[in-house]
């Protein structure tokens, strides 16, 4: 609960202020304070891929991107009533999609008696991996696997000959200060 | 005694969140960042021991180097910048 508001302590920061580069640094500490909410609802994994994804990855692009732009944002031309009424009215259908989900946490929810069991009875047997986590992501949901693995492979490909192309274009003519616009 | 150092880095979060939040100078702000990734890492360690988990302490080593890569990138893009800076200092 404490943790839930200093979460929305911190958004209501980053809303309000016009320093992005104190922007980014309040979202490295939202999302440490995000995979602290993780763990105390015992999903330590997602917590740490929200620790590693949001507060070092996301940071260094920010950023990069920071480096591109100004670090000032300008004030904007248009009032804020629509967007914040589309935004309450979506958080209100979210939280009425909640009302009906099983209490957190309960043993027999229909996400732990559709096809669970079945994977905890048969998956040594039918694969001979001891982890059952490992077993459903590779062996019975391995095509899923493999096509997320070369959509990434893909897109680290495609970053990598976009970040080539641009320090070749730098090196060879006039390097000017980056993309500054 | 977990439970009190659970509370304990609770409210050592919350002071951080607020130097962060108002911390006049760039550095305020990075050291209060810096400040709630160390609690993350306390909640975590205290966390796994109130449930009986310990090997969450591996889990925290894990988040004890991420938080460095991310305050050494905020560092460095204040003194230089830039992130592809090769680390010298600069020439003018």
């Amino acid at each position: 609960m404490v943790l839930l508001t200093l979460l929305a302590v911190i958004t209501i920061g980053v809303v309000r202020l016009r320093n992005l580069f104190a922007v980014v640094i309040l979202g490295g500490a939202y999302s440490f304070l995000m995979a602290s909410v993780m763990i105390v609802l015992d999903a330590v994994d997602v917590a740490m891929t929200e620790a590693s994804v949001g507060a070092g990855i996301s940071t260094v692009l920010m950023l990069g991107t920071l480096y591109l732009t100004k670090t000032e944002e300008v004030r904007p031309v248009h009032t804020p009533v629509l967007p914040l009424f589309v935004a309450i009215i979506t958080g209100a259908v979210l939280v009425y999609g909640t009302l009906d989900l099983p209490p957190f946490g309960i043993a027999d929810a229909p996400i732990h008696a559709h096809v669970a069991p079945y994977y905890f009875q048969n998956s040594i047997p039918e694969t001979g991996v001891p982890n059952v986590v490992t077993s459903v992501l590779a062996s019975y949901r391995g095509y899923d696997t493999l096509g997320e693995t070369s959509v990434i492979f893909c897109a680290g490909i495609a970053v990598l000959m976009l970040l080539k192309g641009r320090r070749a274009r730098k090196g060879a003519g006039k390097p000017g200060k980056g993309g500054k616009a | 005694m977990f439970a009190a150092a659970t509370v304990a880095i609770l409210a050592v979060l919350a002071l951080a969140t607020i130097r962060t939040l108002k911390g006049p100078t760039v550095f305020d702000r990075v050291l209060g960042a810096n400040s709630i990734g160390t609690g993350a890492i306390l909640l975590l360690a205290t966390v796994g021991f109130l449930t009986g988990r310990p090997e969450f302490l591996d889990i925290g080593i894990t988040y004890a180097l991420l938080n460095l890569i991310g305050t050494l990138a905020v560092l460095k893009f204040f003194r230089y910048g830039d992130l592809s800076h090769a680390g010298e200092e600069p020439k003018d």
